[in-house]
């Protein structure tokens, strides 16, 4: 019979809080830059100008067809040799992640746009706004609100893809966790307190998601 | 002789693909003056009026307002969006449908151009949007939101946040037809009150006694062309084309606006 022991976790807990600070942040910087990535993606892919069309589509499909570990390998260990410049583990990461999941973001900010009335853009420019001005302060402020709840569900799978990164031995959560794993010769409950740990973050946010689109369902 | 004409348009051509929508469109609007465009739907009465502000691009003929003019066809350049929109903020458009901002109150929707367009301060275009809803008739509407008031209502705020942008000319495009019979008269009576006071307006409309109350000119249209064109009284009692007859046949005498060819889009 297996005897279970938690308390000398104890001992690796500057370890654990040191990966779980790296998770989250990386998960900021991810879902920050994703979403700026995205909403460029999102605009290009609205264009009238049929290149930018062109750019965006491939972008979004490259990416949301190629699994995110085969990028993140990729940006680390073949894009150096064809650009020639030397990257860290963590710049790949940071590229690969956020490229993954703007490419996600992008289709979520075009379909809260196009679901816009058109009715408002000509609202817009009946009085005179140029298109950017009718983007920032009509059609984007009512697609955000819809938008929110797919965005925190794309968030929420950006902050599990992080501990892909471990792979490149960036020390997130996941990574830290193996260390003291191979450190204390006991899996079990080291791997056992890393995923309770995701969940004790990931469970809330997916609740205060699922109340987000509930309100919004009944709001409209 | 009058000054020149306030609204110019020649030989406009638009068609959406294939389909011809404007043939050989002319018009003159004078300055100060009304004039009601009537006609079955799909003649291109919202397209003509959106030609006018160039909400849509036209494929051929020119359009004038005041001392802005817009050559298309080929060889001609299209405008560029910053001079398209700084000649759209001197024209008021008013929608079949409202196209109130939802996300912003009353106050909030007139405040809007002056504040986005003209790049007024937010306190003088409180202070004007507070007089233009006042204008109205919603000062004790001016923090709802469009989803808490009525269509009248709606429609009157559309007014308002069109005229906030103090523009030289009015286009209503069907502006009663999405409400309740019993809130059109309010927004009827706003719009007589501009007339009243001198505004050069273009109105879509198939409220026929008003149009030959209010309107100096009326155009009927079919099929993307002018059918008959003249002084509001002279072409609702007395038509001469067949065409505007039969369409006037439709409503009764007196003008009540139902037109049973009609689907309001
Ligand atoms: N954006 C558009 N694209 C394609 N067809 C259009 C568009 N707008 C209008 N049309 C067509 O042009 C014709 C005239 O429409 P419209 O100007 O709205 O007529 P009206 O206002 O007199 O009812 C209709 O057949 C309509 O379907
Ligand atoms: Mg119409």
């Amino acid at each position: 019979m297996y005897q279970w022991d938690f308390a000398f976790l104890w001992s690796y807990r500057w370890l654990f809080l040191n990966g779980l600070g790296v998770t989250v942040g990386f998960t900021v910087a991810i879902v920050a830059l994703g979403l700026v990535v995205g909403l460029a993606g999102a605009l290009a892919k609205l264009s009238s100008f049929a290149p930018l069309r062109w750019l965006s589509l491939a972008y979004v499909e490259v990416f949301r067809c190629t699994p995110v570990l085969v990028q993140l390998v990729w940006f680390y260990y073949a894009l150096p040799i064809l650009s020639g410049i030397e990257i860290s583990a963590i710049t790949a990461s940071m590229l690969a992640l956020s490229l993954y999941g703007g490419s996600f973001y992008a289709e979520i900010i075009r379909g809260g746009i196009v679901s816009i009335d058109p009715g408002q853009t000509e609202a817009g420019a009946a009085l005179g706004m140029t298109p950017f001005q009718t983007m920032r302060r009509i059609i984007l402020p009512q697609a955000l609100k819809r938008m929110i709840p797919p965005l925190m569900n794309q968030s929420i799978i950006q902050f599990k893809n992080t501990s892909l990164v471990s792979v490149l031995a960036v020390p997130d959560l996941l990574y830290q966790g193996q260390i003291a794993a191979h450190d204390s010769y006991r899996p079990l409950e080291v791997y056992s307190a890393v995923a309770v740990a995701y969940f004790v973050l990931l469970f809330p946010l997916t609740i205060i998601v699922r109340q987000g689109e509930k309100k919004l369902s009944t709001s409209d | 002789m009058n000054p020149q004409p306030k609204i110019e348009i020649a030989a406009l051509r638009k068609q959406f693909g294939q389909l011809v929508v404007l043939k050989d469109i002319n018009l003159t609007v004078e300055q100060g003056s009304v004039v009601a465009l009537i006609g079955p739907s799909g003649s291109g009465k919202s397209t003509l009026l959106r030609c006018i502000n160039l909400l849509v691009t036209p494929n051929g003929g020119s359009v004038r307002v005041g001392g802005d003019s817009f050559v298309f066809g080929t060889g001609a350049k299209l405008p560029g969006t910053r001079e398209l929109a700084r000649f759209r903020a001197n024209t008021g458009m008013v929608f079949q449908h409202f196209n109130l901002f939802p996300h912003m109150t009353a106050l909030g929707n007139v405040m809007e151009g002056p504040v986005t367009v003209r790049g007024k301060s937010k306190r003088e275009a409180r202070e004007l949007a507070l007089t233009l809803l006042a204008k109205v008739g919603l000062s004790d509407k001016v923090d709802e939101y469009p989803s808490r008031l009525s269509g009248g209502q709606k429609q009157r705020v559309a007014i308002a946040r069109a005229l906030a942008m103090e523009p030289d000319v009015m286009l209503f495009d069907e502006a009663t037809s999405a409400l309740d019979p019993e809130l059109v008269g309010e927004v009827l009576s706003v719009m007589q009150k501009l007339a009243s006071e001198g505004m050069t307006m273009v109105i879509v409309t198939h409220e026929i006694a008003f149009a030959r109350e209010v309107a100096d000119r009326v155009i009927f249209m079919r099929d993307g062309l002018v059918i008959e064109e003249g002084p509001a009284r002279q072409v609702i009692d007395a038509p001469r084309e067949a065409a505007t007859q039969a369409f006037l046949s439709h409503f009764h005498r007196g003008g009540a606006a139902t037109p049973p060819a009609e689907t309001a889009l």
